[in-house]
């Protein structure tokens, strides 16, 4: 690789790197130190006495049952947004590539929703699940005769949330893996096809395993999605409400940071996502290495 | 499979896809149909699903009643500016990884990217308290700046300038043409793809960014539109979504354009970031 570097200077690859340098350094290195140094005080009256705890904010975080039940949200909700924004994802994908005329343009109109924004999304879904004047109801009394609450009962909004969440998100893995399929090995599916496997077979027996890579980085993808950019979706529709139902680690960090002004635990809360995140681009390294042998 | 089953078969796979993008449009459809209607209109029963007759009236209380031009205006200055910058500035970092040589190098490409594990979303609460103490609180600095270097499009840049043949630095070099005539007269003209690439996905997501706004800007006429569509929702009186529904058309627009317009280059720029 160093037979690109074909310059020589003493300062001038330092000049060109010091904006990146600083910028990194002064707004992401230096503030997840601070994160993990603030995880281990209490800040108390609006900022104003500082304390230092130890790791009590995380004994309280892991035995306080109001702090576990976050936990046990944001686990239900990442599985399912994973879940189905993949399932969808993958299944629209292999439409797609059906070599039917126009793939092109029916790759488009899947993706766009990548464009917009949660937030964008949140206002739409806020309005046409809206318990009285609604779209959604309005069906669903015709069709079904009910008009569920959504924002009120507290499964209900959890599936809301997931539901806006995966519908944002699926255009983002139909891109992946649209680029998968069509990088699968011609040959293989054509000696399958010879063999008179059905195409059920040929896509539970061949596709899926040989797209397993790409599979398998968008599931850290798309946890880190979870994670962090659903923030917009709870504010917005059900502010963790009803009773907590919907209150997942990213909105409570907020909560308590910036609105209980219960810093310390605020990021305490953040250590344990870094972890979490930390894990999860290790595993994705790890894949990308082995990927290599597999693709070509 | 005979010549009429695959017919049926490609029939079969049209008009699977064809529902399938109107479930992904749907919302986004009947939002837009919506944001013509009146109050009295949408809360009729049974509903309409068509064009209303209050489109221009909504659009223009959205842009200007409740300020969704000014919020506009600061999500353009800040998008653009953040897009521009963190283009050279990957550029720039990724100029010095591929064609200098120097000491420390991997140590550096790694500090780079080990940042790929620190999204700005964990460490809001110590960056607020670090932006306020550089007085950048409220403001559009705090903002803009802490976004200006990314590790992604840093390894983007690298990722294009190592497909590009040694050969051309050579003959560069050998044409008495140092690193930044070189960078200047043939990388970035080269590299133009990767602007492009870069360009979409960085102003998608500043455009589209939420949290990070909601914590830092206290004054509502500095808002971005993205948290300016909350104060929508939470009117005074009932909601009237007409207008609601107009200020999310007219808030997803400028993405969606970007988008639409560097769509390939967009699926490239994921490809390339692919390939190690």
């Amino acid at each position: 690789m160093d037979t690109h570097a074909a310059y020589k200077s003493r300062w001038l690859p330092w000049v060109l790197l010091a904006p990146t340098f600083v910028i990194l350094l002064a707004f992401l290195y230096y503030p997840t130190f601070e994160t993990f140094k603030l995880s281990l005080y209490r800040v108390a009256f609006l900022g104003l006495s500082k304390k230092f705890v130890g790791l009590a904010n995380y004994k309280e975080l892991f035995t306080n049952p109001d702090y576990l039940h976050i936990f046990w949200n944001t686990a239900v909700f990442a599985f399912f947004v994973v879940l189905f924004s993949m399932a969808a994802g993958l299944a629209l994908s292999v439409l797609a590539n059906q070599k039917v005329s126009g793939w092109r343009v029916y790759r488009l109109l899947l993706i766009w929703p990548y464009a917009l924004s949660p937030a964008v999304a949140g206002v739409i879904f806020l309005f046409l699940f809206n318990e009285q004047s609604g779209i959604v109801n309005y069906l669903l009394s015709i069709t079904l005769g009910i008009t569920p609450g959504w924002l009120t009962n507290p499964k209900l909004a959890m599936a809301l949330i997931i539901f806006a969440a995966v519908w944002k998100n699926v255009g983002y893995n139909v891109v992946f893996y649209i680029a998968g399929l069509q990088n699968l090995p011609g040959e293989v599916l054509e000696a399958a096809l010879i063999d008179g496997a059905s195409s059920w077979q040929r896509f539970w027996k061949i596709t899926f395993p040989l797209l397993s890579p790409m599979t398998f980085f968008l599931l850290i993808i798309n946890t880190i999605y979870a994670f962090f950019e659903a923030f917009p979706f709870v504010d917005l529709l059900t502010k963790g409400g009803p009773s907590d139902a919907t209150n997942i680690l990213i909105f409570n960090i907020y909560r308590d940071g910036f609105e209980y002004y219960k810093t310390g635990m605020a990021a305490a809360q953040s250590v344990i996502l870094f972890v979490a995140v930390v894990f999860l681009t290790i595993m994705q390294f790890r894949l990308g290495e082995s990927r290599v042998h597999y693709g070509s | 499979m005979g010549k009429l089953a695959k017919k049926r078969n490609n029939l079969i796979v049209h008009v699977l896809l064809i529902i399938s993008v109107l479930i992904v449009a749907a919302p986004i459809i009947l939002a837009f149909i919506f944001s013509t209607q009146t109050p009295a209109q949408i809360f009729s029963y049974p509903p309409k699903f068509t064009f209303g007759t209050a489109m221009l009236d909504n659009y223009r209380t959205a842009w200007n009643q409740y300020h969704l031009g000014v919020y506009m205006k600061n999500s353009f200055y800040i998008a653009i500016t953040v897009t521009v910058g963190k283009t050279i500035v990957s550029f720039m970092a990724a100029l010095a990884l591929v064609y200098f040589r120097f000491p420390l190098k991997n140590w550096v490409f790694t500090f780079i990217l080990l940042t790929l594990m620190m999204p700005t979303e964990i460490i809001i609460v110590a960056l607020f308290e670090m932006v306020t103490k550089l007085g950048w609180s409220n403001s559009y600095a705090a903002l803009i700046v802490p976004f200006l270097a990314s590790a992604t499009g840093t390894f983007l840049f690298r990722q294009q300038f190592l497909q590009i043949p040694t050969s051309l630095v050579d003959a560069a070099k050998i044409d008495g043409a140092g690193p930044l005539r070189f960078a200047w007269a043939i990388l970035l003209p080269m590299s133009l793809n990767v602007v492009a690439a870069m360009a979409v996905i960085q102003f998608v997501y500043m455009w589209n960014q939420y949290l990070w706004p909601l914590i830092v800007i206290r004054e509502n006429s500095r808002q971005v539109v993205q948290v300016g569509l909350k104060s929508l929702t939470s009117g005074q009186d009932a909601t009237n979504w007409g207008i609601v529904m107009a200020g999310t058309i007219i808030a997803l627009l400028p993405a969606l354009i970007v988008f639409l317009l560097l769509q390939e280059q967009f699926s490239r720029g994921f490809a390339l970031s692919q390939e190690k």
